[in-house]
C-alpha cells in the first residue's frame, strides 16, 4: 500500500512537472518580440517563473480537485471526517521547501538584474558581481555611435528625442542595433513612464531629475514607445516608435535629419484637444490643455492604428 | 451628558422586543450586529456602486478607441472605480463581518466602545457622500487615480477650491479616521474581552487574522492619513512637500502611500484568510490542520507586510540595492502564506466534503488566490516587474486577490453565517448559480489582463493599439457577467429573509461559540458568559467546546 502510494505520487509529480516544463517553454510566446539583450535575460526568468508557478498550481489544483470530486460526504451520511489536527513533519516540510524556493528564486531574480544592469552609473550601485552581461557587444571601440547620451524629454502628452551631438531632435526614437544606448529621461511636468515593450525595461521620468537609462537593442524593426506612469487626460495617447536600425542606417538618419529643417510634429493628444475646442469644449470635464507639439527635425510619421 | 446618554442607551437595552425592530438597523445603534450588517449592507450598496464605474470602464475598452465616454470621464471612472473598491465595499465589508463575528466568536456581549463603534460605521456613509458628492464640483471628480500621486493629481485644471481632487483626499482621510477608530476598537475588544477560558490559543482563526488584520491599520494608516492631509495642504493652501516645480518631492508621497496601501492588502486578505480557515473545517468535518501555526502564520505576514512597500516602487527612480532589499522581502512573505495554503489542502483532503454555496465560494477563492500568488512572485521578481509593471498584467494579478480571493471569499462567509446573522436559510440553488456566473464571470474578466499586460499594455489607458483588442473584448463580456452574476445573490438575500425557512442554531453542525446560540442571536448575545474548556475545530472528537451550553441562551427573549 505505502510502496504503491510512492508511485502514484511520483507518477503524478511527473507528470505535473513535464506540463509545468511545456507551459514554461511556451511563455516565450506569450511575450512581445526580444529586440533587446535584456529581454531575452528577462524572458529565461519569467520562463522559470511560469514552470514553477504551473507545477505549484497544478498540484494543490489537482489535490483539491480530488478531494472534490471523489471525497464528497454521501446524501446521509453526518459522521466526521478523521480528527487530525497537523503533522509536525509534513509542516517544517513545507515551510522549508518554499523558504527554499523563494531563496533560489531571489538570487536568481537578482542575478539577471545584475546582468541587466539597466540604470546608469548615476542610479546603480554594482554589487559585486560580474555585470551588464546585456550590454555592450561593442562598447569602447570605434564603432560605437553613443558617446553622448540621448535626452529624452516627456510632457504632456508627448515624447521628444534629441541627440545634443548631432543636433538632432525627433519624435521618434532612432537607436542603433547591437550597441549599448544610454538615455538621459527628463519631465517638464509630470512623472512619466519611459517603458518599450519588446526591449521589457521600464522606468519612470521623473521632474527634477535627470535619469541615466541604459539598454542594448540587438533586433532591427519599429516598436512602440507608451508612457506607463498615468499622467493625465491623455495618458494613453502619449505613444511614440522606436526604430532599431544597422549602425550605418543610424548614421544616415542622423546625418539627413540634421539637415532638415525643424517643423512642428503631429501630436495626438494635441490634436484631439484642438479638434474638441473648436467643436466648443469636450463631453467631459476641463483638462490641463496638452503642451504644444516639439519643433523637431524629423517626425516620422505619425502614429497610425491600422 | 455622557451619564445621561448612557443611561437612555441601557434603558433601551432593558426593553425586551425594542432592538429587535428593523427599524435598528438605521439608527445610531451601539449592538455590535446590527452595526455588522449596517456596515455589510452599505459595503454591498457601494459595491454595486463601484461595479457600474467597472462596466462603464469594461465599455469603454471593449474597442481600441477611445470612444464611449470623454478621456476625462473615463479617468474618473478607473479612479472612483478603485477608490470605491477599496474603501466603501472592500474595508467596510470586512469590519461588517469582524463586527458581527468576533464578539460572538470570543464570546463577548459586545464590542469594547460600542459607541465609538457606531460612530466609525456612520463615518462611512459620511465619505461615502463626500465622494459621491464630487460629480458635482467643478472639474469633476478625481482623474489621478487611486494612488492620487502627485503632481498629476495637484494639478487641478479647474482652479477652483473646492475641486474634485480635494472631496477625493477629504474622503479618505474621513476613511482612515474611521478605521483606525474600528481597529481601536476590535484589537481591544479580542485583547480585553475574550471569555473566561478563551485563551489566545482557544480563538478561531477569524480572530487570530482579524486582529493581526486590524494591527496593521494601527501601524499603517497613520502615514497614509498624514499623505493625504499633505497631498490636500499642497493642493489647497500651496505648500510644497510633493509639487517639484517648488522644490517638493513627488516620490515621498509614493513612500507615504505604499507604506500604508501595501499592507492594506494584508488588511482586506487577513480576514479572507481567517474565512477560509473556518469555512473548510465545517464542509470538510476535519479539524484545522496545522491550527498553531496558521494562527502564527498571521502574524508573521503582519510584520513582513510592513516591510515591503517598495515593491509598488521598482520602477520608481528606486535605486538598485533597494530594489534587491524589497524583492527579497516580499518573496519571503510567500512563506506563511504558503503554509496556510497547504494546511487548507490538508484540511480539506480526506474529509467528507459538502459542497454548499458558502464551500463553494471558498474553494472557488482560494484556487484564485494561489494563482495571484504565483503572479504575485513574479511581480516580485524585479527583472519580470520592470517589464510587467504598471501593465494589465498588475490589474490582472491584483484583481485575482481582491476579487477572485476577497469578494469570493466574502461572498462564502456571507453565505455561511447568513441563517446566523438572519434566522433564516438562503437558496442553495441561487447560491450555486450565483458560484457558477461568479467563477466563469471572475476567469474572464481577470485572466485576459495577465497576457494583455505580458504583450506591454499599460493599465489606466482610455484607448490602445488593435493588436489588444482580442483579450480586452473577452474581458468586457466576462466584466457584463460578473455584473449579472450579483442579481441571484441580491434576489437570494432579500428573498431568503424575507421568507427564507426558518434557521436552526447550528444549520451547519458547525463547532464554535457563534453556534450555540440562537439564529439570530439576542441583544445581550449571552444569557451567561460561555466558559470554553477545548480547542476550536473539534470536529471527529465530541469534547464540548464550552462546559455552560445550556445557559448561554438569553432566556426572556427566546424565538
Amino acid at each position: 500500500m505505502k510502496i504503491r502510494t510512492v508511485l502514484i505520487l511520483a507518477a503524478v509529480a511527473t507528470a505535473l512537472a513535464a506540463i509545468s516544463f511545456w507551459v514554461g517553454q511556451s511563455a516565450y510566446g506569450w511575450m512581445p518580440p526580444q529586440a533587446s539583450a535584456e529581454s531575452i535575460l528577462v524572458d529565461r526568468l519569467f520562463s522559470f517563473l511560469v514552470t514553477v508557478g504551473t507545477f505549484i498550481f497544478l498540484g494543490v489544483f489537482v489535490t483539491l480537485a480530488y478531494a472534490v470530486l471523489f471525497q464528497q460526504a454521501g446524501r446521509y451520511d453526518s459522521s466526521d471526517g478523521p480528527h487530525i489536527e497537523g503533522n509536525v513533519t509534513l509542516e517544517i516540510v513545507w515551510t522549508a521547501i518554499p523558504l527554499a524556493l523563494v531563496l533560489w528564486i531571489a538570487v536568481y531574480s537578482f542575478q539577471i538584474y545584475d546582468q541587466m544592469s539597466i540604470l546608469g552609473p548615476m542610479e546603480h550601485v554594482h554589487m559585486g558581481m560580474a555585470t551588464a552581461e546585456a550590454a555592450p557587444v561593442v562598447q569602447g571601440s570605434a564603432d560605437s555611435d553613443a558617446d553622448v547620451p540621448i535626452e529624452v524629454l516627456a510632457r504632456q502628452w508627448t515624447w521628444e528625442f534629441r541627440y545634443p551631438g548631432q543636433n538632432v531632435s525627433s519624435t521618434e526614437l532612432h537607436l542603433p542595433s547591437n550597441q549599448r544606448a544610454t538615455l538621459l529621461l527628463k519631465s517638464e511636468d509630470v512623472i512619466h513612464g519611459f517603458f518599450i515593450p519588446a526591449f521589457r525595461i521600464k522606468q519612470d521620468v521623473i521632474p527634477n531629475e535627470e535619469i541615466t537609462f541604459e539598454f542594448t537593442p540587438i533586433r532591427e524593426g519599429k516598436y512602440r514607445l507608451r508612457d506607463s506612469q498615468y499622467s493625465g487626460t491623455y495618458f494613453a495617447a502619449m505613444q511614440a516608435d522606436v526604430v532599431v536600425e544597422s549602425s550605418d542606417a543610424y548614421r544616415e538618419w542622423l546625418t539627413s535629419a540634421a539637415k532638415k529643417p525643424p517643423v512642428v510634429a503631429y501630436n495626438e493628444a494635441f490634436e484631439d484637444y484642438r479638434q474638441i475646442s473648436e467643436k466648443g469644449g469636450s463631453a467631459g470635464w476641463v483638462t490641463v490643455p496638452p503642451a504644444e507639439p516639439p519643433l523637431v527635425n524629423y517626425s516620422g510619421s505619425p502614429l497610425t492604428r491600422e | 451628558m455622557t451619564n445621561v446618554l448612557v443611561d437612555e442607551t441601557s434603558n433601551n437595552l432593558n426593553q425586551p422586543g425594542e432592538p429587535e425592530s428593523w427599524r435598528r438597523f438605521f439608527s445610531f445603534s451601539t449592538d455590535h450586529k446590527v452595526i455588522g450588517i449596517q456596515y455589510i449592507v452599505t459595503a454591498f450598496f457601494f459595491f454595486l456602486v463601484g461595479g457600474i464605474f467597472a462596466m462603464v470602464i469594461r465599455g469603454e475598452l471593449i474597442t481600441p478607441e477611445a470612444d464611449l465616454v470623454d478621456r476625462t470621464v473615463y479617468n474618473a471612472m478607473f479612479t472612483l472605480h478603485g477608490t470605491v473598491m477599496l474603501f466603501l465595499w472592500t474595508f467596510p465589508v470586512l469590519s461588517g463581518l469582524a463586527n458581527y463575528l468576533v464578539p460572538l466568536m470570543i464570546g463577548a456581549r459586545d464590542m469594547a466602545f460600542p459607541r465609538l463603534n457606531a460612530v466609525a460605521f456612520w463615518m462611512v456613509p459620511i465619505f461615502g457622500v463626500v465622494l459621491m458628492g464630487s460629480f458635482l464640483a467643478p472639474g469633476g471628480p478625481s482623474q489621478a487615480g487611486w494612488w492620487a500621486y502627485p503632481p498629476v493629481s495637484l494639478q487641478n485644471p479647474s482652479g477652483a477650491l473646492i475641486n474634485g481632487q480635494f472631496l477625493w483626499l477629504l474622503a479618505v482621510a474621513l476613511s482612515g479616521v474611521s478605521s483606525i477608530m474600528g481597529a481601536v476598537n476590535i484589537v481591544t475588544t479580542i485583547v480585553r474581552m475574550r471569555a473566561p477560558g478563551m485563551t489566545f490559543f482557544k480563538m478561531p482563526i477569524f480572530v487570530w487574522a482579524v486582529m493581526s488584520a486590524q494591527i496593521i491599520q494601527l501601524f499603517g494608516l497613520p502615514a497614509l492619513t498624514a499623505g493625504a492631509v499633505m497631498l490636500l495642504f499642497d493642493l489647497s493652501l500651496g505648500t510644497s512637500f510633493f509639487d517639484p516645480l517648488k522644490g517638493g518631492d513627488p516620490i515621498l508621497f509614493q513612500h507615504f502611500f505604499w507604506f500604508y496601501s501595501h499592507p492594506a492588502v494584508y488588511v482586506i486578505i487577513l480576514p479572507i484568510f481567517g474565512i477560509f480557515s473556518e469555512l473548510f473545517p465545517v464542509y470538510a468535518r476535519k479539524p484545522l490542520f496545522g491550527y498553531k501555526v496558521v494562527a502564527i502564520s498571521s502574524l508573521i505576514i503582519v510584520g513582513l507586510s510592513a516591510v515591503v512597500w517598495v515593491h509598488h516602487m521598482f520602477a520608481s527612480g528606486t535605486p538598485g540595492w533597494m530594489r534587491m532589499l524589497f524583492m527579497f522581502s516580499t518573496m519571503l512573505i510567500a512563506v506563511p502564506t504558503g503554509i496556510k495554503v497547504f494546511a487548507w489542502v490538508a484540511t480539506i483532503w480526506g474529509g467528507k466534503l459538502r459542497l454548499t454555496s458558502a464551500m463553494l465560494f471558498a474553494l472557488g477563492g482560494l484556487i484564485m488566490f494561489v494563482f495571484a500568488g504565483i503572479t504575485g512572485i513574479m511581480l516580485a521578481a524585479v527583472p519580470v516587474d520592470i517589464h510587467v509593471n504598471n501593465t494589465y498584467f498588475v490589474v490582472g494579478h491584483f484583481h485575482y486577490v481582491i476579487y477572485g480571493a476577497t469578494v469570493m471569499g466574502v461572498y462564502a462567509a456571507l453565505y455561511h453565517w447568513f441563517p446566523k446573522m438572519t434566522g433564516r436559510m438562503y437558496n442553495e440553488g441561487l447560491g450555486k448559480l450565483h458560484f457558477v456566473l461568479t467563477f466563469i464571470g471572475a476567469n474572464l474578466n481577470f485572466f485576459p489582463m495577465h497576457p494583455l499586460g505580458l504583450e506591454g499594455m499599460p493599465r489606466r489607458v482610455a484607448s490602445y493599439d488593435p493588436e489588444f483588442a482580442f483579450w480586452n473584448v473577452i474581458a468586457s463580456l466576462g466584466a457584463f457577467l460578473l455584473g449579472i452574476s450579483t442579481l441571484p445573490f441580491i434576489l437570494n438575500m432579500v428573498g431568503s429573509w424575507i421568507q427564507g425557512e426558518k434557521a436552526p442554531n447550528n444549520p451547519w453542525r458547525a463547532i464554535g461559540i457563534e453556534w450555540l446560540v440562537s439564529s439570530p442571536p439576542s441583544h445581550e448575545n449571552f444569557e451567561v458568559l460561555p466558559v470554553v474548556v477545548a480547542s476550536p475545530y473539534g470536529y471527529g472528537k465530541s469534547d464540548p467546546l464550552v462546559s455552560n451550553a445550556d445557559d448561554l441562551e438569553v432566556a426572556h427573549e427566546h424565538h
